[in-house]
């Protein structure tokens, strides 16, 4: 752009820019950190503001051309490298703009309360926002590092804001011991990237040469690590105890946009350092990230905390993320670059839906629980008479989580089924015929996933209120509003305008994969990325039909057919007497899936006997991967431990020979 | 041009008049089975106007989703009927969706009347959401592998592209389409709220799925959900004609006369298939809810079967 | 003599049966419906043979044809219902796993089949050489079904079905077998039904019952 030239702009150093700034307001919180009013209408404000600023700058760094900077931090001979380019910029972008809704949000949100000072928390907040941003602009493995972690602790000490609570405490451990987990697989797998000639830039990375057995192994440490954030089978069990602990804008931004980091991570890994990736490491993704997904959605049916629900729908989403990060490599892999690129592009668009509709359901459920003082599904219900704003922004989330057109949830949907189309075409025997399969798993995932939304919105909002205190909930503030309104317009944009994000999209493809769509993406309002003939999808069109529908069929119908509107009790098949407890509740919707879907779970039960004068009936659901995996490895650290501290006698004289011992060693092997 | 827009009206406005004709045909099929004497064909024309003539009894807790979601309903099924092709498929709204966003679309429809059905909170409604939202999801992977094994044959999701190719070959067993055939009339059975998945005409709390969801309606509302639930059977009909049993479809660009021979043998096809569906409905029995599932898989199983068979013979 | 095309799709549309035959035996509960089954495949199986042999025009796939139906559609599914008669069988055929399993199981090994037998069928010089695939997944699912009956009945019908598997693969991909082989694995057939026929009466006799979970007590303690 010939003016940035002229006033020396580029995106990379207001990015930098906007960190610092982001930075300065964590710390200009610290001044007053007990002043509410303070931090929530000054502080956040400004902080959304930034964001704002760091959305439109990283739409215009997509189309800018690629640029490094080297920063005067970081170690003597290794000083932190930056660049941004077009992949850092979605994804910078998906940041900006996820944050400004949440930040505007939280600006109306938080409030006097038990928990950490909200000066320290709008500190903390920023910090986080800042390390994310790092982490997107780092380009060594030092850097990279350093800002992964920033932005772990930062979110840890926003996990547990209410520090008084044990499970909040126990809940940010967990999440802290797997996110360290992650981060040593990310680790290792940079020191094998640098493939021997002990650079840790990400520019000799890319020029090292990785034969074929170290880049597997650099790969799958790096889908161990980056999986372990993103909430991957098995590494999952943190994400449904943290989510819910959060306060509900942290919540959503850590399902909206931190999860998204490791998508992130492992496309810059899998397609960026490791310029030839195997087709087999996508089959492996794949399968992974359909299992997740499956997973993911089954438990969330079973769920009756609102938020945990959400948290086990995320796990669902990054699943499905991860599935089409494993087609683009398996694409890529076989040589059909063409092919990689719309699954790339696939990959992409999810991310930015799962973005929008999961931000924007935290986050109600935030007004929710500020309104109510619940979290439990058994004790909401008919909100939607008292909460309208939020029921009805709630309801647009709800449908473009359930993947419905013409919304954006459809769109990435779709483009992700038309790219499972064509693997029926890739040239390996078995592949070709199990992996059209994962498209029907696919398409069981996303009904189910319909079925978990129509859950959480319908024992939410709909119905009769199930406690008789719900009558008291108020509506959201203006600020809270504004933010539930912007994303559901993203909502509602992505759905209907899907070409324009698509032709930003597609540049990320070219300096990947160095594969476009071409002349392909020419109509603005027609979306087929593959052909006319073969597929195609106008949502614009689709919608002002359908919304014409509507209102023609209003109008017919008002001016032929003019009767009233009575108003009476519900009719209930002439039953009499309703009450708000004989309409169903989260686990009787949950029950469906309990039998059908049996196997996954570990249930408990407690069924009263049949003399009972009091009798009570408990479902416990827990995950299976905790009796698998979790418990036998902490039984076996803890065996290994205590076998270690058998070391321990207590008598002085002990340590002394231990410390005579060593050293009679080392003067045997000096000497 | 003119020929194609002339079509997609036509094809509309025959969907929303004989979607009742058909399900009238069916109820009529069924009592001469069952040995009763039939109602007459155009009852369910009847049943709307009187339901159009009558006040609207809403619940006092009824929110305006409930007052909207069945013009939504309505619209959604109106618009699938914009988009596949019955009559010839010259059809100029196609490009718009294919076959996956017509899945969606009954989705959507599905996915409002189960909030809907939910507004009120009685028991019957809440229930027969959860079973809905329960059929639906196990029908859809079914679904997409039926529109996956033919999109596989004629290389393209546009139901008119597919269409077009099944109609230009020359008349021929294929295996691969029979499976999915099969696999789609199961799936049909399903969604349509058919026995042996659901009974239409049954008010038993064990036995609604369909029915239970629009117990709170009335007058209009009914109406329209009603005639949606018509036009959903209709819709379902035309796209299994569209893609096992196509000749006599009008290809392409043609004349006036070709759309309007076209309407005769499409009728004719509906007639046999309302015949098969009361056949079926009255040879089987409903089953339990939990075997449900089974049914479904069933379906999953024929259409994962046709595609395989495609893939391995080429046929 | 009837056209390469025609041909071609019959003997297709005969795999194709048989496929949904195999796997709707794998499926099926009750021990009367597996021999209606049973019998089907021999239909088709004969059929299969007789549209081979109207395109070779070869004389012992005449006989080949007819054999098979004496054998498959008329002997053989009597023995059996003579069988189920006297030894009184009960009408569910229990399986071991829920039947959404052994589906999914069966479409997994099918896929396997299909898999395998691509490059196989790549070297075959017939017309229908694509059906060997179908074969080999016949065989597997049969096998597949003998693993996860618990009745005795049944798993001789899957016995039986694994045959059929095998001369489909024979008659279509290799244009029959020579006769002396296929008498010899007819007569193998026959005689193994007559044999297991005794083994079951002794079984009832012993344990009152033909549930084959009784003779897991026959082990070393």
């Amino acid at each position: 752009m010939p003016w940035s030239t002229w006033i020396g702009y580029s995106p990379i150093d207001a990015t930098l820019v906007l960190i610092g700034v982001w930075l300065l307001l964590g710390v200009a919180g610290l001044i007053a950190p007990r002043n509410t009013r303070f931090v929530a209408h000054v502080i956040f404000p400004l902080g959304a503001l930034v964001c704002l600023a760091m959305l439109v700058n990283a739409v215009i760094g997509i189309a800018a051309p690629v640029e490094a900077r080297v920063m005067l931090l970081g170690l003597p001979d290794l000083p932190f490298h930056a660049r941004q380019d077009a992949l850092a910029s979605v994804f910078l972008a998906l940041l900006g703009g996820g944050s400004f809704g949440i930040s505007l949000f939280a600006a109306g949100y938080f409030r006097d309360g038990p928990g950490a000072a909200p000066g320290l928390l709008g500190f903390q907040y920023h910090v986080f926002l800042a390390s994310m941003a790092a982490v997107l602009l780092a380009d060594d493995a030092y850097a990279f590092m350093v800002a992964w972690e920033a932005m772990a602790l930062a979110s840890y000490f926003l996990v547990v804001t209410q520090h008084k609570v044990p499970a909040i405490r126990r809940a940010g451990f967990l999440y802290l011991l797997i996110a360290h987990l992650g981060a040593l697989g990310i680790l290792l797998s940079f020191g094998v990237l640098q493939g021997g000639s002990w650079q840790f830039t990400f520019e000799a990375m890319r020029a090292a040469s990785h034969p074929a057995p170290w880049a597997s192994a650099a790969f799958f440490l790096a889908l161990l690590g980056f999986g372990a954030k993103a909430g991957l089978l098995p590494l999952h069990v943190w994400l449904p105890e943290a989510h819910p602990a959060a306060p509900s804008p942290v919540s959503a931004l850590l399902s909206g946009v931190m999860l998204k980091m490791a998508v992130y991570g492992t496309l810059r890994v899998a397609l960026d350092l490791i310029s030839e990736p195997l087709w087999w490491w996508g089959l492996v993704t794949l399968a992974l990230g359909l299992a997740t997904a499956l997973f993911g959605v089954v438990f969330a049916a079973v769920q009756t905390d609102m938020k945990r629900l959400l948290a086990y729908s995320s796990i669902e989403n990054l699943g499905i993320a991860f599935s089409g990060v494993g087609l683009t490599l398996m694409f890529r892999g076989f040589g059909l670059d063409a092919l990689a690129a719309i699954a790339l592009l696939a990959t992409l668009y999810h991310c930015l839906n799962h973005a929008c509709y999961k931000s924007l359901l935290f986050l109600a459920t935030g007004s929710v629980l500020h309104a109510t003082g619940e979290r439990n599904l058994g004790k909401l219900g008919g909100l939607i008479r008292y909460m309208p704003w939020v029921a009805g922004l709630a309801l647009v989330g709800t449908l473009a989580i359930a993947g419905l057109p013409p919304l954006n949830g459809f769109v990435g949907e779709w483009l992700l089924l038309q790219v499972f189309l064509f693997t029926a075409s890739v040239p390996q025997p078995f592949i070709d015929m199990l992996v059209p399969l994962g498209a029907a798993l696919l398409a069981l995932i996303t009904a189910l996933s319909a079925y978990v939304m129509v859950k959480f919105y319908g024992v939410i909002f709909l119905g009769r209120p199930r406690e008789p205190a719900l009558a008291a909930a108020r509506d959201a503030g203006w600020l809270e509003r504004l933010g539930l309104g912007w994303f559901a317009l993203a909502c509602v944009l992505l759905g209907v305008l899907p070409v324009f994000v698509l032709r930003l999209l597609e540049l990320v493809s070219v300096q990947l994969l160095d594969a476009t769509l071409g002349d392909r993406l020419e109509s603005w309002w027609l979306l087929s990325p593959i052909s006319a003939e073969r597929a195609s999808y106008g949502p614009i069109v689709f919608l002002l039909g359908l919304a014409g529908v509507v209102v023609v069929t209003t109008l017919v119908v008002r001016h032929y057919y003019h009767a009233g509107v009575r108003r009476g009790p519900a009719w209930d098949c002439g039953f009499g007497r309703l009450d708000s407890r004989m309409q169903d509740t989260a686990e009787g919707f949950g029950q469906p899936i309990r039998r059908i879907f049996a196997p996954f779970f570990v249930i408990t039960r407690t069924v009263p006997a049949p003399l009972d004068t009091a009798p009570v009936y408990a479902v416990q659901i827990d995950d299976p991967f905790w009796g698998w995996l979790f418990r036998p490895i902490g039984r076996t650290v803890q065996g290994i431990a205590n076998l270690v501290a058998r070391l321990q006698r207590g008598r002085i004289s002990t340590y002394l020979l231990y410390s005579f011992l060593t050293l009679l060693g080392l003067l045997v092997l000096v000497l | 041009m003119i020929v194609a827009a002339t079509n997609q009206l036509f094809e509309l406005v025959l969907a929303l008049l004989a979607a009742p004709l058909l399900l009238g045909w069916v109820n009529k099929c069924r009592a001469w089975l069952q040995n009763r004497s039939a109602p007459s064909i155009w009852l369910p024309y009847r049943n709307f106007h009187k339901l159009f003539h009558k006040d609207a009894l809403l619940a006092d807790n009824a929110s305006l989703l409930f007052r909207t979601a069945p013009y939504i309903v309505f619209s959604s099924m109106v618009v699938a009927a914009a988009i596949i092709p019955s009559v010839g498929t010259a059809l100029p709204s196609a490009f718009v969706a294919d076959a996956i966003a017509l899945v969606g679309l009954f989705a959507t429809a599905r996915v409002f009347i189960a909030l809907a059905a939910m507004d009120i909170g009685t028991a019957f409604g809440t229930l027969g959401a959860r079973r809905e939202m329960m059929i639906g999801f196990l029908a859809e992977p079914a679904l997409l592998m039926v529109i996956f094994t033919a999109s596989l044959i004629s290389s393209s999701t546009s139901l008119v592209a597919i269409s077009d190719a099944f109609v230009s070959r020359e008349l021929a067993i294929y295996p691969s389409l029979a499976f999915a055939a099969v696999a789609f009339l199961l799936v049909l059975l399903a969604e349509n709220a058919r026995i042996p998945v659901d009974n239409p005409a049954t008010h038993l709390e064990l036995t609604m799925i369909h029915e239970a969801m629009l117990l709170e309606y009335s007058a209009r509302h009914l109406a329209l959900m009603e005639w949606a639930a018509a036009l959903k059977l209709f819709n379902y009909a035309a796209i299994g004609i569209a893609l096992f049993v196509p000749w006599g479809i009008a290809r392409g660009d043609v004349g006036y006369v070709e759309l309007l021979t076209g309407a005769p043998i499409l009728a004719v096809k509906l007639m046999i298939f309302g015949t098969g569906i009361a056949l079926i409905e009255t040879l089987s029995a409903k089953l339990r809810i939990f075997r449900a599932p089974e049914f479904l898989a069933t379906a999953f199983l024929f259409a994962v079967l046709g595609m395989l068979v495609h893939l391995l013979l080429g046929s | 003599m009837l056209s390469a095309t025609l041909t071609f799709q019959l003997v297709n549309l005969s795999a194709a049966v048989l496929l949904l035959l195999a796997f709707a035996m794998l499926a099926q509960r009750r021990t009367v419906a597996l021999v209606d089954l049973f019998t089907a495949q021999g239909v088709a199986l004969s059929i299969s043979t007789l549209v081979v042999a109207l395109n070779t025009g070869q004389d012992h796939m005449y006989y080949s044809a007819a054999l098979t139906f004496a054998l498959k559609v008329c002997a053989l599914p009597w023995i059996l219902r003579r069988l189920i008669r006297r030894l009184d069988v009960q009408w569910e055929a229990e399986s071991r796993l829920n039947t959404t399993a052994t589906m999914i199981i069966g479409l997994l090994v099918v896929i396997f089949a299909f898999g395998l037998a691509e490059p196989i069928s790549a070297l075959a010089t017939t017309i229908t050489r694509g059906t060997l695939g179908i074969a080999l997944a016949i065989v597997l699912l049969s096998f597949l079904m003998m693993i996860t009956r618990r009745k005795a009945i049944s798993q001789v019908i899957g016995f039986l079905a694994m045959e059929n598997g095998l001369f489909f693969a024979a008659s279509s991909a290799t244009y029959g077998m020579p006769m002396l082989i296929e008498f010899g694995i007819a007569l193998d057939v026959l005689v193994a039904v007559f044999v297991l026929g005794v083994f079951f009466f002794q079984i009832r006799e012993q344990f009152d019952s033909l549930d084959l979970q009784h003779l897991e007590s026959l082990r070393e303690k």
